[in-house]
């Protein structure tokens, strides 16, 4: 079942979606298997298989169940808001192939683009398309970028991206289509991880620019 | 107690009913895609039945057996193997999967169950991130898979009712719900008959035939995806999602399928066909039920037909 409580770009709404996400979690109710918070939405999976009682319809408890999160998360929003995490990014060369093409559309070179990528402060819209992927709001409109006309077969894990008017980072190799500006030496996603992904919904982030030979120096 | 991979096949991957609870991290369910034939594959050799058990995808694997074992090969048919019953391999002896003449994907059990660590609570194979299952990748020639030692051995020769099976069909008919922009769309996913395309994969079945317009360029909010959902990218072409696919989807969502007829999507091969019914939130959870009774009546017949290994 999925909640809408505004547009995609609405950040009181996606504040929202995140506090509703989190009662839903803390509520630890039978037969929600799942919850996911993304942009404005608040999805949650059930097992109807769950609600044993067949004269109780588990959509409509799974309806009610949302009415009272939202409701008690809308008088007593989250404290807990969303960690900051710093991510260092290697921008440009053979780990950002697509930095000089980012650049160019924008009328910069490509320190001047590394530079105004790093300096923008982001948030965690969403989590998805492969493990820990997140999906960054917050690219200064210059370096809003199409993605590539073909996708390429393989990115490369810590690869980070541009896709239209959003940036992120691929937790892992993976097809993409997202235009390659720089790399990072951090693991978003380690399935031994405990959260397995670095990034979460709410969380603030920023890319810090570092030399080929500090990318080399993490491994 | 060893099983030797003389050769893989297509795609054979560890599968078991997959994990849950990590949806939020960008993980996607996994598992079989295909739960009821894993489910009744592993009942019929004794182990619990969300046992880990190979997925086999349009040809099947030849393996050797260190030690005698009973398995089960539910889900698509190949020829020389009885679907849905317990068969011995002796020891030394190997299986192999003939022609396929039904069906997409077989689930291959064997008593004791194959003997894999859970990573994030599934020990099926999640290929995208290469993890899970056997060192989180397909098997190849030459692999060696370890067993568990069986609980119990299956006595007496019999095999299930067929009609507690759900109704696999080169073209089956999918109850589905209508999803959040089914509106937009008409009636158009049901109006006729789609057509599997090969570049369908363990994340999604791509579908051609009546073309899906969305009258408006709306925006769209971007929102989590479950297995069975229907989205519809701009080319109008359909894309059925399974367990594998990413968690999150921006194209529009026109309706979701029902849980009780993934099955039936699961052994749709490049080439088959599917047409959609709408159904309801209610008769799909009806639905559901109806099945589980079914499997529980199974498991009942079941508990007889074994004695202590």
């Amino acid at each position: 079942m999925v909640a809408t409580l505004g547009s995609a770009s609405d950040a009181p709404a996606m504040a929202s979606a995140l506090g509703l996400a989190e009662r839903l979690v803390a509520a630890r109710a039978r037969g929600i298997v799942d919850v996911v918070a993304a942009y404005a939405t608040v999805t949650a999976f059930y097992d109807p298989l769950q609600f044993l009682d067949p004269q109780e319809d588990a959509y409509d408890c799974v309806c009610r169940l949302i009415e009272t999160c939202g409701a008690r998360s809308a008088r007593e929003p989250s404290a807990a808001g969303g960690g900051a995490v710093d991510i260092p990014v290697c921008y440009g060369g053979d780990l950002g192939p697509d930095l000089d093409f980012v650049a160019r559309r924008c009328g910069l070179d490509a320190a001047g683009a590394a530079a105004l990528h790093a300096g923008a402060p982001y948030v965690v819209h969403a989590v998805g398309f492969t493990p820990g992927f997140p999906y960054l709001g917050g690219l200064p409109a210059a370096l809003h970028t199409p993605r590539r006309d073909t996708p390429r077969a393989r990115v490369p894990a810590g690869s980070v991206g541009i896709g239209g008017s959003q940036t992120g980072v691929y937790p892992v190799a993976s097809p993409g289509g997202w235009q390659i500006i720089g790399r990072t030496p951090v693991a978003l996603f380690r399935a031994d991880g405990n959260p397995p992904a670095l990034l979460k919904p709410g969380d603030r982030v920023r890319f810090r620019a570092i030399s080929a030979s500090e990318f080399d120096s993490w491994k | 107690m060893e099983i030797s991979v003389i050769r893989a096949g297509m795609l054979t991957t560890v599968q078991d009913l997959g994990r849950r609870g990590h949806v939020a991290q960008g993980v996607p369910f996994g598992g079989a895609v295909d739960p009821f034939a894993l489910r009744v594959a592993n009942l019929l050799v004794g182990n619990r039945e969300d046992a880990p058990a190979l997925e086999v995808t349009l040809t099947g694997p030849e393996l050797e057996f260190a030690e005698g074992a009973w398995v089960a090969v539910c889900g698509a048919r190949f020829e020389g193997l009885p679907a849905w019953r317990p068969i011995r391999i002796e020891a030394g002896a190997r299986l192999r999967f003939g022609r396929r003449t039904q069906g997409c994907r077989a689930y291959l059990s064997v008593s004791g169950g194959i003997d894999v660590e859970p990573v994030l609570g599934g020990r099926g194979t999640y290929l995208a991130a290469g993890f899970g299952g056997f060192r989180g990748r397909a098997l190849r020639d030459g692999d060696v898979l370890r067993l568990l030692p069986p609980r119990c051995r299956p006595f007496g020769h019999w095999g299930i009712d067929e009609r507690v099976l759900p109704r696999y069909s080169p073209v089956p008919t999918v109850r589905v719900v209508p999803g959040a922009h089914a509106a937009e769309f008409g009636g158009a996913l049901y109006s006729g008959r789609f057509r599997v395309t090969p570049n369908s994969d363990r994340m999604g079945i791509r579908l051609e035939g009546p073309r899906l317009a969305r009258p408006g360029e709306g925006d769209l909010v971007s929102a989590a995806v479950a297995p069975g959902t229907i989205q519809v990218p701009p080319d109008g072409n359909p894309i059925v999602l399974l367990c594998d696919a990413q968690t999150i989807g921006g194209y529009a969502r026109v309706a979701h399928a029902a849980a009780v007829d993934m099955p039936l999507l699961a052994q749709l091969a490049p080439g088959d066909g599917v047409r959609f019914a709408l159904s309801s939130i209610a008769e799909a959870h009806a639905l559901a039920r109806a099945q589980e009774d079914r499997l529980n009546l199974l498991r009942q017949g079941l508990a007889g037909k074994f004695e202590a290994a």
